[in-house]
């Protein structure tokens, strides 16, 4: 059973499409055995960190998360919230990932949110293994990962280059947002369910 | 690198889509959602579905389009046309609609777009923004409401800097002289807009020709080109579209 989590953030209907368009049943919960007992997760998300990261405390699923040995998603929002801390709201995160999450840099400029379809290059790890180096993915965000050793992917945004993925162990997380990016998304999310 | 969108736009009647002229003629081109699969299929980076009938007709007939398209398609859109309030977007967004466009409920109530934007986010927040020459303005364009029938008197370029101001994520830029005419897109007037703010502008309205898109990405700095019947009636085909882009130096998909 594939677990999407539950919680204050907007964006887990286009995952539970994505997911049903693949033939893959999965449930929307916030339920913490439910999560624990799942063979895979998926921690989607658009919104704000610091209120998305209340609502996860005050719920006891930020050491839920922690816990997990299964493979486990992140996605947008998700994948910030597996870093350490954000710049955004001053908040302290989920600590998977060393990461400071940052804010695009404004009046250079430069338009944010970074949003619509940027290449994914320098690919490793599991999610990729069926992509190919510069495929396309949706990106719609103000707030980056910094290059990290444990980028799996990065991308290039006015100057920038940012993590546009991270993986350590089972932890997985994008910054793009698969379940929007047409056929090229679909390889990554069936990658990673694939994963055992 | 960030590519360059190319945006069909379906506009909505009664679940089906419709394209007018100058917004006056409909001429019906097939049913949306099946239209909306196609797209995503073909090349799409995006859709916008325009409900152009929203302020006279029932409104529950788009929220299931709206669900439908949101489960058959894997690529973001974004619904328009007659969006009022609050609740107007959470019916939308609750349906699987990834961005909201809000155009003449914002200009006569601005704060509705900081509204949208704090409770939803400012990346589903497009400012409609329909825009007609008007030389006695700073920005030369003004901006008109309903459909292109009333003026405002608001500058074209202070209301987009007050909308980015106020929240909004992106500009969706059309053009009322331009709109329905095939002639090109309003390359001045997209640059305009899109050189002096910082958030990203979809041109829309002109489209006859390949070499319309050419020229509002290169010359009207555009970050995304919106057309509708001339993908809608096969004169242009986007993988077509795409290759001739690419081969002129533009980032496409």
């Amino acid at each position: 059973m594939i677990a999407v989590i539950r919680y204050n953030a907007g964006n887990v209907l286009s995952v539970m499409n994505a997911l049903s368009r693949m033939g893959k049943d999965a449930v929307l919960t916030d339920d913490r055995a439910a999560i624990e007992r799942a063979d895979k997760v998926i921690f989607p998300g658009v919104g704000e960190a610091s209120s998305a990261m209340a609502y996860l405390k005050a719920h006891r699923l930020d050491e839920v998360i922690r816990g997990l040995r299964q493979p486990f998603l992140g996605i947008c929002l998700g994948m910030q919230l597996m870093c350490a801390s954000s710049e955004e709201g001053d908040t302290e995160c989920l600590g998977i990932f060393p990461e400071r999450v940052r804010l695009f840099p404004k009046g250079r400029g430069w338009k944010i949110p970074h949003v619509g379809w940027n290449t994914l290059e320098r690919l490793s790890g599991p999610l990729f293994k069926a992509s190919e180096e510069g495929d396309y993915a949706y990106f719609v965000h103000s707030y980056y990962v910094p290059l990290s050793d444990s980028a799996s992917s990065v991308t290039e945004y006015d100057g920038v280059v940012f993590s546009s993925s991270l993986s350590r162990g089972n932890f997985h997380g994008v910054q793009f947002h698969p379940e929007k990016s047409g056929e090229e998304g679909e390889r990554i999310l069936r990658s990673f369910l694939e994963e055992t | 690198m960030l590519a360059k969108r190319i945006i069909p736009c379906l506009d909505v009647k009664d679940g089906r889509t419709v394209k007018g002229v100058n917004f006056v003629s409909l001429r019906d081109a097939g049913s949306a959602a099946d239209l909306a699969r196609f797209y995503s299929l073909n090349g799409a980076d995006e859709l916008v579905l325009l409900d152009i009938t929203a302020t006279v007709e029932k409104r529950g007939t788009m929220v299931s389009l709206v669900r439908e398209v949101a489960r058959r398609i894997s690529i973001p859109f974004t619904v328009g046309g007659g969006i009022r309030d609050e609740d107007d977007v959470d019916r939308m967004l609750s349906a699987g609609a990834d961005k909201i466009s809000v155009n003449s409920a914002a200009v006569r109530n601005p704060s509705l777009i900081d509204a949208l934007a704090g409770r939803f986010g400012s990346q589903c927040v497009v400012l409609a923004l329909d825009a007609r020459s008007n030389p006695s303005l700073p920005s030369g364009y003004e901006t008109v409401v309903d459909g292109g029938r009333t003026p405002t008197g608001l500058d074209a370029l202070s209301w987009a800097r007050e909308a980015a101001g106020r929240g909004a994520g992106e500009v969706l830029l059309t053009s009322m002289d331009k709109d329905g005419t095939k002639d090109g897109f309003a390359v001045d007037l997209t640059r305009i807009i899109s050189s002096n703010i910082d958030i990203p502008v979809i041109a829309s309205g002109g489209a006859g020709k390949m070499e319309d898109f050419r020229t509002v990405f290169v010359e009207g700095k555009a970050d995304a080109a919106l057309a509708a019947s001339v993908f809608h009636f096969h004169e242009i085909d986007i993988p077509d579209l795409k290759r001739y882009l690419r081969e002129a130096g533009i980032p496409v998909r």
